[in-house]
């Protein structure tokens, strides 16, 4: 049998200061990975509609956050739990060999996908030894 | 029991409390079932029925397998996670693979009611009690 799979704890957001409204958040688990053209960031964020999202980028950082709706769980009386629910949110610092004019987000079924392509001089080339 | 839901800045927070009471409760200490196995899984009573709430994202719904009898519901299924040919990976935080993971809980479900629906990464099951399970009140002369 392939290799079973674990379930990941939740971890919630660190606060630099304190919020407004009562509730935890969480950071949405993420990968990030780099092509010739562009570098992308995958977060999961189950449970978070596409209206719910909000990206952008100030400062060399870009925060990605997303809100669920819990009023989807009115009339519904927990009885066994395994994971808590809350908002996501996570932030990245990006280098300047990224085209900000071009970073576009996607999402789909609780992932939501960040593309930040490379500015034209920073893309790779090839060296030739002689 | 869930606290107000009345004003919209606490029901979040109440909802987090009452999640948060009753982790790994009681509820299934019969069954067969042991926390840790993937997918998590929460389970709310609705009513005199069950809804059983899965957080799966990123799912094909094709690869996805749900089967229910008398008091058990088996899901099982794959996640597969592509980064395409010429990718090098950063940083790799999210899981995939095979999964098979049945739940026994000490009710006596209606399989033929049983309603699924995949939603932004989360899968629910809607889980009807069997008729010949429900409580019924008792009339006193």
């Amino acid at each position: 049998m392939a290799e079973e799979l674990q379930v990941q704890q939740k971890r919630e957001v660190e606060k630099k200061a304190e919020t407004t409204t009562p509730g935890r958040v969480f950071v949405p688990v993420t990968d990030i990975f780099e092509t010739p053209e562009a570098l992308t960031v995958v977060l999961e964020m189950p449970g978070v509609d596409r209206n719910s999202i909000e990206a952008s980028v100030e400062n060399d950082v870009v925060t990605i956050e997303g809100r669920i709706d819990s009023t989807k769980y009115e009339g519904m009386r927990p009885v066994y739990t395994e994971y808590n629910v809350g908002h996501y949110a996570r932030s990245f610092e990006i280098s300047d060999k990224v085209d900000r004019s071009k970073i576009s987000a996607e999402m789909k079924d609780g992932v939501v996908t960040i593309v930040l392509p490379k500015a034209e001089q920073s893309k790779p080339r090839k060296i030739q030894v002689s | 029991m869930l606290a107000s839901f009345n004003d919209p800045f606490e029901t979040l927070f109440a909802l987090q409390r009452a999640l948060d009471a009753r982790t790994a409760s009681g509820w299934m200490e019969r069954g067969t079932a042991a926390i840790g196995s993937f997918p998590p899984i929460n389970i709310f009573q609705k009513n005199n029925d069950f809804v059983a709430v899965v957080e799966l994202p990123g799912i094909n719904k094709n690869d996805l397998e749900i089967e229910a009898k008398e008091n058990t519901i088996r899901i099982r299924g794959r996640k597969t996670i592509a980064y395409g040919e010429q990718a090098s990976v950063h940083r790799r935080e999210r899981v995939s693979g095979v999964f098979d993971r049945t739940l026994s809980v000490p009710i006596r479900i209606e399989p033929g009611g049983i309603k699924a629906e995949y939603r932004d990464g989360v899968l629910a099951l809607f889980i009807p009690r069997a008729e010949a399970d429900k409580p019924r009140s008792i009339k006193v002369n």
